[in-house]
């Protein structure tokens, strides 16, 4: 396993967002996440990447635990600051709004971290950058700034910004939800490729055509629950519980 | 008085009123950023106090100011205030300049998007290489324009230091024109202000430009 979330607890403001949902990703896997907006998959991606604090239960990456429920006061407890550099360093995220940064060019939003965080020299963060490039058919916007390139070429950047940290497994939150749609094309393109070559993943996604052919398992979540799971065919096509049915009957026009 | 002879003794004050510029800025553009950080601080007293010293730097005369520092040491401590005078204008004007930077500064740190913030986090940068690498830069971008206005503004209230009878340009305009009943000490003044603002704004222009290459 490279991440096992069990009964997480979340809540803002006394609104449970997160039920003591339970779940785990294989490495290799490729885990799709459905439902509809407001169900809870946003804030088990931020929960899981650290941008959220959980309020009980358990997250563990590659078998080490990066946070538990202490048994006496039953909150949440984090590891030292130096265990979650190492935990951080194992997820990467691609954002909705790719959230690239405006005044670094292509090839500095790819190499900052790399260089800055995990020491790597510029010349190999370099040579590494331009090869993610290349894998994500840009290479020749190295040295443009992001506001020169267009949403689908801005979500690859990101993409391969992400995959410049080397992490265990990459989380997608709604990677083509701010594109236009002849743009979303080339966005799956690079995730199908990425799942092509066993990059362990988590989408959450509103792409259905999409989370079949790539996934290896389908979760359907609403309300802050897990409601079913499973192959994506079954899921998607054969859903056994009513809201699955509910939900995917929306796509079908 | 022969019109080089004026020109010659207000030179001096021009030194003068550039050394209040310059001094005011240097001490002024960082603790602005500290108050701007204060004023973010976890510790509700700080916030506290920060805000009430913006308040009432803001909602008081600069000119008062001035005499506060200056006189107050003696009135409130009986110090004596020999010395003082040129270290008590540096001081107004840092304080003062320091609280609208601050807010300047405020606005632009709260005008960068929670994404960059949680990009960086994600990517595991430390919060100082965040705030250093990746707020900061795009935050100096967005606030040039008004730090511009600020620093204009900055060249004309120089001449709020005549209320302590430092002899800067505009002191010496008003001694001379007096002692000479002559008007043209207030036209070398008001030249010498023009031409001052007009290097800032040709430097900050510049600056601005510099950062154009990014939207």
């Amino acid at each position: 396993m490279i991440l096992e979330m069990s009964n997480i607890q979340k809540g803002f403001d006394g609104l449970e967002v997160l039920k003591d949902i339970s779940f785990g990703v294989d490495s290799g896997e490729v885990v799709s996440i459905i439902g509809p907006s407001g169900s809870g998959k946003s804030t088990l991606l931020r929960c899981a990447t650290f941008l959220e604090t959980i309020d009980g239960g358990e997250i563990a990456y590659m078998g080490d635990k990066a946070a538990w429920t202490d048994s006496e006061t039953s909150k949440a407890v984090y590891a030292g600051p130096q265990e979650m550099k190492k935990f951080r360093g194992y997820c990467g995220l691609v954002f909705q709004q790719f959230n690239l940064f405006p005044h670094y060019s292509i090839l500095q939003n790819i190499t900052d971290a790399p260089i800055k965080v995990q020491g790597v020299s510029k010349a190999d963060a370099e040579a590494n950058a331009r090869d993610l490039l290349r894998k994500m058919g840009i290479e020749d916007k190295a040295d443009a700034y992001p506001f020169q390139l267009s949403g689908g070429q801005q979500q690859r950047v990101a993409i391969a910004r992400a995959l410049a940290m080397k992490p265990e497994i990459l989380f997608f939150d709604e990677p083509t939800s701010a594109l236009d749609p002849e743009l979303t094309g080339e966005v799956l393109k690079v995730i199908k490729q990425l799942a092509d070559e066993d990059m362990t993943m988590v989408i959450v996604t509103h792409e259905m055509p999409f989370a079949k052919a790539v996934s290896d398992r389908v979760i359907f979540m609403d309300g802050g629950v897990i409601v079913e799971q499973g192959d994506p065919k079954d899921v998607l096509e054969n859903p056994t519980e009513e809201r699955t049915r509910q939900f995917l009957s929306v796509f079908e026009r | 008085m022969e019109f080089s002879v004026m020109l010659t003794t207000m030179a001096g004050g021009m030194l003068k009123t550039g050394a209040i510029f310059v001094l005011t800025l240097l001490g002024s553009l960082p603790l602005g950023m500290i108050v701007a950080l204060l004023r973010k601080s976890r510790f509700m007293p700080v916030r506290a106090l920060i805000s009430i010293y913006i308040s009432v730097i803001r909602g008081t005369p600069l000119m008062l100011q001035l005499l506060v520092w200056y006189f107050g040491p003696f009135y409130l401590f009986g110090f004596n205030i020999g010395g003082w005078r040129f270290p008590a204008i540096i001081v107004a004007f840092v304080v003062n300049y320091a609280a609208y930077f601050a807010e300047i500064y405020r606005g632009g740190i709260e005008s960068i998007p929670q994404g960059q913030y949680e990009a960086a986090q994600v990517l595991g940068y430390t919060k100082t290489q965040t705030f250093m690498r990746i707020i900061l830069p795009q935050v100096i971008k967005i606030i040039m324009p008004s730090v511009t206005n600020e620093v204009i503004t900055l060249v004309k209230d120089t001449s709020m230091a005549f209320t302590l009878a430092y002899a800067e340009v505009f002191s010496l305009a008003k001694q001379i024109s007096a002692s000479q009943t002559s008007f043209t000490p207030f036209i070398i003044a008001g030249v010498f202000y023009f031409v001052a603002n007009y290097v800032v704004e040709i430097v900050m222009t510049r600056i601005e430009k510099s950062m154009d290459y990014y939207k």
